[in-house]
């Protein structure tokens, strides 16, 4: 019988290694705060995290920044006044800032197989400064090449055992490509549902992609 | 004579004028963000928010916030009936694959050649707010800009012969509504379509770096 759910949070995140890339998604709701928590306690270190947003001075991000865990940041924007902001400043922290479209295109790549991809997307800008771009039906283009997790940690609003997810409103975002895009998805779910209880045209992120699920109630 | 330039809202108000049923249409940070709050509920224009909803609606009432619903600032939002949701790669699918009608951005500089600059006001500040902007700029069918004239720090113009900030696209922008005028960007550069009342054409060529021009 094939269950994904794993008691608790420790035990899910156990085997995160030093260096990982970890894939944090979250566009305002859907971030998997617990587990973000967990990987604090872990003590995983020298990690590249990819995730939409810098952050701000507190909230998932911010804290595993402010606790000196991450060593390189791939997001699509940073403020100033920020915990990353200020650590990029002052030399603490690499940073690649990558247009939010190629970002999440560069996520779907790695769970799709697809090795590199054109775009007209940042062509014409300071992100192609050094890299390669080629002129394709007439648009210049850059390309650009795909972004693999070792680890994502994703929320959902309902898993079953298979680890078949159902995200909540807006709060799916980059769960569904970054769960393709890991070895390993690691699922903070807010209910546990019976298998078939989730009608198969309904499925969000099918449990292919999904590898350990913890129940953390809303 | 004197002049009234348009507040904020006087120039999200003005974009949703142009803004026709049927539409599907993107809407920046900023000014852009507040256009819907202008386009009434019968005229059926879809808006697009980068974090993968589509056709948003507006802001909820007081008590009946929905945490997991929110625009592309993050705020509150409402989904209208017929609306729908999908994950980021197929959210920057819709931005980029050409199926939006309309994008409107707030920006730093607009060039008389299209050019827009929207991300950085230098190369070495921390500050990089690349987001969804390029995307969106290279991806909608038009491209509109929504800005001040002029800077609030010492006046210069927004509107220039060449962009000085680094580029978030080359000559994509069709037209900019600032809180003075209405420009369109066309082979021969900005063409003046709009005024506010009481302004002339010289006060509005003094107030422009670029070249202007009337039909």
């Amino acid at each position: 019988m094939i269950d994904k759910f794993v008691p608790d949070v420790a035990s899910a995140l156990a085997d995160i290694a030093d260096g990982s890339v970890i894939l944090l998604p979250g566009f305002s709701n859907g971030v998997p705060d617990t587990l973000v928590e967990g990987l604090l306690d872990q003590g995983a270190k020298d990690l590249t995290l990819v995730v939409n947003s810098g952050g701000r001075d507190t909230g998932a991000t911010a804290d595993l920044l402010a606790a000196g865990r991450v060593r390189k940041l791939i997001c699509s924007f940073v403020r100033a006044e920020s915990v990353a902001g200020r650590l990029y400043a002052a030399g603490k922290l690499e940073l690649e800032v990558v247009p939010q479209g190629t970002l999440a295109e560069r996520l779907r790549a790695a769970g799709a197989g697809i090795e590199a991809f054109y775009t007209q997307t940042g062509a014409d800008t300071l992100v192609a400064e050094g890299r390669e771009t080629r002129v394709i039906n007439g648009r210049n283009c850059l390309i650009e090449y795909p972004l693999p997790g070792d680890v994502a940690l994703i929320d959902a609003w309902e898993a079953d055992r298979w680890g078949n997810l159902t995200h909540r409103g807006s709060a799916r975002n980059f769960n569904p490509v970054m769960a393709a895009a890991a070895k390993v998805s690691i699922v903070q779910t807010a209910h546990v549902v019976p298998l078939g209880a989730i009608t198969p045209e309904n499925v969000h992120t099918p449990g292919v992609f999904v590898h350990r699920v913890v129940h953390v109630p809303a | 004579m004197t002049f009234k330039p348009l507040g904020r809202a006087g120039i999200a108000a003005r974009i949703a004028q142009d803004i026709p049923e049927g539409w599907f249409v993107n809407l920046g940070i900023g000014i852009p963000t507040t256009v819907s709050d202008f386009v009434p509920l019968h005229r059926e224009v879809i808006f697009h928010s980068e974090n993968g909803v589509i056709g948003a609606g507006p802001a909820p009432e007081p008590g009946h916030i929905d945490p997991y619903l929110v625009n592309a600032g993050s705020q509150h939002i409402t989904l209208r009936t017929g609306a729908a949701l999908v994950h980021h790669a197929d959210s920057f699918a819709i931005a980029r694959g050409g199926h939006l009608d309309l994008c409107v951005l707030g920006a730093f500089e607009v060039a008389e050649n299209g050019d827009i600059a929207n991300w950085a006001r230098s190369l070495d500040e921390p500050v990089k707010q690349i987001g969804g902007a390029m995307d969106l700029a290279i991806g909608a069918k038009q491209l509109w800009v929504a800005m001040e004239h002029n800077t609030k720090s010492n006046g210069e113009s927004r509107i220039r012969k060449l962009c000085s900030y680094p580029l978030t696209a080359k000559g994509v922008v069709r037209r900019v509504y600032t809180d003075i005028a209405v420009l369109d960007v066309t082979p021969r550069g900005f063409v003046v379509r709009d005024m506010v009342p009481g302004l002339t054409r010289q006060e509005l060529q003094d107030r422009s770096e670029a070249r202007l021009h009337w039909e």
